[in-house]
Parts: C-alpha cells; structure tokens; sequence
C-alpha cells in the first residue's frame, strides 16, 4: 500500500452520501481518496468522517466495517462532517431509524459513538422555529486553525435536528432557537455541524485550512487548552 | 441568523436546461453546468432542477448530469421529478443530490415519504405541493400530475390536510407552489401560504407568483416563509439575485452575502 505524501482520505462509511464531501475536496486538491480500508486511513495525511442520515444506522455501519478501533486510534488531524461530527462525541440521543427491529430499544437508549470528543449529542431546542435547522445561518468562530480567515457571522450551510451543546470543546458557536457548537474539537479530532462542501467560498476555506493541517499540527505542545471564542469573550 | 434563501427553478429535460436564461450580459441556454454555477455565483443559496424527462416517462434516463452539477457547484442543490422509488431516489443522492423532492408519487402512494425517510433521514425529503384554490368550495385542494397539462388531475385532498399528513409521514421541507398564481407574477399567495405556515413545523418554500422583489419581500416578512423560488423572473432577468439580496438587506430581512 503506498503511503501518500500528503493525502487526504475521506472514510466510506457505507450509508452516507460522500459523492458531495468528496467532490469538494478534489475541487482543492489532487489527492483525495475514498476508502474503507484500514491501512489506507491509517497512512493518511489527514481523515474526513462523512455523515448522513442517523447516528444509529452510520455507528452501525462502522462497526461492521471494523472501524470504530481504528478511527479512535488516529493521530493526524480528523474531521468530522455533520452526522460525522456527531458521531465523534460519547452518545447521541438520535435513533437509528433504520433499526426498525429495535425501535422502541433505540428510542430509550442513546447511541453510542466514537468517544472522541467528550461531549454528547442531544435535540436542537429550536424554541418553535422550523426543525430540521436547514439553511445559511451564521457563525461565530474561535481562534482554531480551522476557522483561519473566517470572519465572526458567516455563512454556512446547516442541516440537522440535533446538536452538540457548547462545552469547553466548542471551537464555533450558532444559533437557532439556542445557541449550540457549530464546530467542537479535542487535540487532531474536530468536527463541523454544517456543511463546508455545500458552503462556498466560505465552506471552501475552511477545508482548504484543514487542507493544510496535518501530523505535527496538534503534537505542538499548546499555549491555550481551549480555542478563544471572540463574541463569548467581548460579552 | 438563519438566512432566508432564494431559490431558483431550473427545468431540465434529457439533460439540458429547457427554457433560455438571461442573465445581466449574454444568454445562456442547454447547459446545465454553466448556468447552475452562474446562479450560484450571483448569489442563489439554493437550486432546484426539475427534471421534465422524468414526469411524464418511465423511461431509463442518463442522470450523469447530477454528478457532473454536483462536482461543480458548492451550494445544495435539490432535483424534482420522477423519483417514485427509493432506488431512484438512491441514484439522485448517489449522484450527489442534496435533496429529492417528490410530488405526485407521495399522492399516489403516501408510504413512499416514511421508506424514503427510513432509508436516507428527513432532512433529503421534500415534498412538493401544487396547491390551487378551488372557488366552488372555497377551499385550498391539491392536483396531482401538473407535469403533464393532459394527466393533470383534482386529488381528494385538502391542502391544508395533505401538510400536515406528509410532514407525519417525515417529510423534512415542504415546496407549496400555488397553482393559481403560477406564471402570473402577481405576487406568491400570501394568504394561502400564512395558512400553511401555520400547520407547517418544517421548513416551508413558496413558489409561484414572484415578479417584483417586493413579492420576496411580502412572502418573507408576511407568510414567514424560510425560502422563495422563482424561475422565469430569473431566467428572463427580470430579477438580478444579487440586486435582489440587496434589497432584502434593505428591507432588515435576514439574507445570506
């Protein structure tokens, strides 16, 4: 298997629909590739954990594909996307859908998920406004090497009904109804609850920073345990 | 903020955009890349591709063009039409689709919007609406087939009974285009869709009625609508969508720039 200078391997997690994660990030680079096999991630520059759909039906198909040991064992810097996102924290509260035979099983317990980050997925209070939280809404970034460039109150595109809640691993905030994470990170693992691939120019950037992340870009010993929120600080 | 969102229609049929699209300085007709990247570049949030093969065949047809928009344009993009199955649905998604809108087929077979829900998760689901208001019971009902001026045809159903079904059956947005104002550009049927909005706990897009941007204006700020689509006022350029945001941004309503 030939290990890549600088490769960026977007994880075939088997449900999702990666054909958009992938197509924005060959619009960045030449060497994207998509694959479920284990050394292939393992030699990765970087890793993208796609999503969509429901946490229960994607952990599902992670642990078929024997992935969950692997993705945990990673030290380059690895992105979740949305549902991927979601996937990193401890639990979330959405059920598999698809796991129709243990419905009323699934609804009771959370879903376990990576363990990555130490936080958990719970339901969006939209306070009445339309759900699923679908659109352009605005975010306030930190000082993450993710959100280079990216100014307070821009526009990315969201879709989604549950959210991680702000923690000391949130590294973006947004709102809608609440104020949630727009984006959490715990040393190489980060995750985005919005759609950079479907973002434009705006999305475009943020990848392109991850773009340009790689190993030795968390093993840094680092000034600040947590990324400084500009409007939660001017508060 | 959540933004409000433009959404231009774009018909398409064996592949190509059917009708012309004006834009400020040259015109742009077949293409469907070209043009998806130029509304995009102008500022639309959304598109919509109303795949008119589809509707009123059952014929295999090449749906390549769906990858080729999706490696090119980085706003969601949403394909209508034809889509009656959860393998054709598949092959949208596959293609790199964000959402699948499908009209008369959930007329036809309700069940269709919980299989599609079960196998790809609301949030891809949209249920398209042609709503028209019928004078004789005084009431909003909803046609089924508009595709096809000859299979058009009257459902039993009530408008307003039909949002509230498709959104329990796990829909995740709903298009209402209002029949009756369809082409006219009198102005989308703020009434109609007040109601609506009322009984509609997902997103909701209005369509039908736009010619002037006092018209977005009116159907964000009154029907409280999450997006607007149009398609000749923007084809024809009638409406330049970035003149258009910067009026909305005139009028204190939360646009995406």
């Amino acid at each position: 298997m030939s290990q890549h200078a600088n490769s960026t391997v977007i994880i075939d997690t088997g449900c999702a629909n990666l054909s958009s994660v992938r197509y924005a990030f060959e619009r960045l680079s030449k060497d994207v590739v998509v694959s479920d096999d284990h050394r292939v991630i393992k030699g990765a520059t970087r890793v993208v954990l796609p999503g969509v759909g429901t946490a229960g039906a994607a952990m599902a198909s992670l642990n078929n594909k024997q992935l969950v040991a692997l993705i945990q064992s990673l030290d380059q810097p690895v992105l979740g996307i949305c549902l991927g996102m979601q996937m990193m924290t401890e639990k979330s509260t959405e059920r598999g859908e698809r796991d129709s035979s243990d419905r009323t099983v699934a609804e009771k317990s959370a879903c376990e998920c990576l363990g990555l980050i130490p936080t958990s997925i719970t339901d969006l209070d939209s306070q009445g406004l339309p759900l699923p939280h679908m659109g352009w809404n605005q975010i306030s970034p930190s000082s993450h090497p993710l959100f280079n460039g990216i100014p307070e109150d821009s526009y990315l595109y969201f879709v989604h009904s549950y959210k991680a809640p702000l923690s000391e691993f949130t590294i973006a905030t947004c709102e809608y109804g609440e104020r949630f994470s727009a984006a959490i990170a715990k040393d190489n693992f980060m995750g985005v609850q919005f759609h950079p691939e479907k973002s434009a120019e705006v999305g475009s950037r943020i990848l392109s920073n991850f773009l340009a992340m790689n190993t030795q870009t968390f093993n840094q010993p680092l000034n600040q345990t947590s990324w400084q929120l500009d409007r939660e600080s001017r508060a | 903020m959540l933004a409000k969102r433009i959404v231009p229609c774009l018909d398409v049929k064996d592949g190509k955009v059917v009708k012309g699209v004006q834009f400020k300085n040259h015109q742009i007709v077949g293409d469907i890349v070209p043009l998806a990247a130029r509304y995009a570049e102008e500022g639309a949030d959304e598109l919509v591709f109303y795949d008119i093969t589809a509707s009123a065949h059952n014929r295999v047809i090449d749906k390549s063009w769906i990858r080729r928009v999706a490696e090119q344009i980085d706003i969601p993009f949403c394909v209508a039409g034809g889509i009656s199955s959860i393998e054709q649905a598949r092959e949208k998604l596959a293609f790199g689709a964000d959402k699948i809108s499908i009209n008369s087929p959930a007329l036809t077979d309700p069940s269709l919007i919980e299989r599609l829900q079960d196998e790809f998760g609301r949030q891809c689901i949209v249920i398209g609406i042609d709503s028209y208001y019928d004078a004789a019971s005084d009431s909003y009902k909803v046609k089924q087939f508009t595709g096809d001026a000859a299979a058009t045809r009257d459902t039993q159903w009530f408008t307003q009974d039909w949002v509230q079904e498709v959104q329990q059956r796990g829909c995740g947005e709903i298009v209402l285009n209002v029949m009756n104002q369809d082409g006219v550009r009198q102005g989308y049927d703020l009434k109609q869709l007040s109601i609506v909005r009322e009984l509609c706990d997902v997103p909701l897009i209005a369509s039908g009625g736009a010619g002037t941007m006092a018209h977005f204006k009116d159907v964000f700020e009154i029907a409280k609508v999450d997006a607007a689509l149009a398609a000749s006022v923007f084809h024809q350029g009638i409406i330049d969508i970035q003149e258009l945001k910067r009026y909305l941004r005139s009028q204190h309503i939360a646009i995406r720039y």
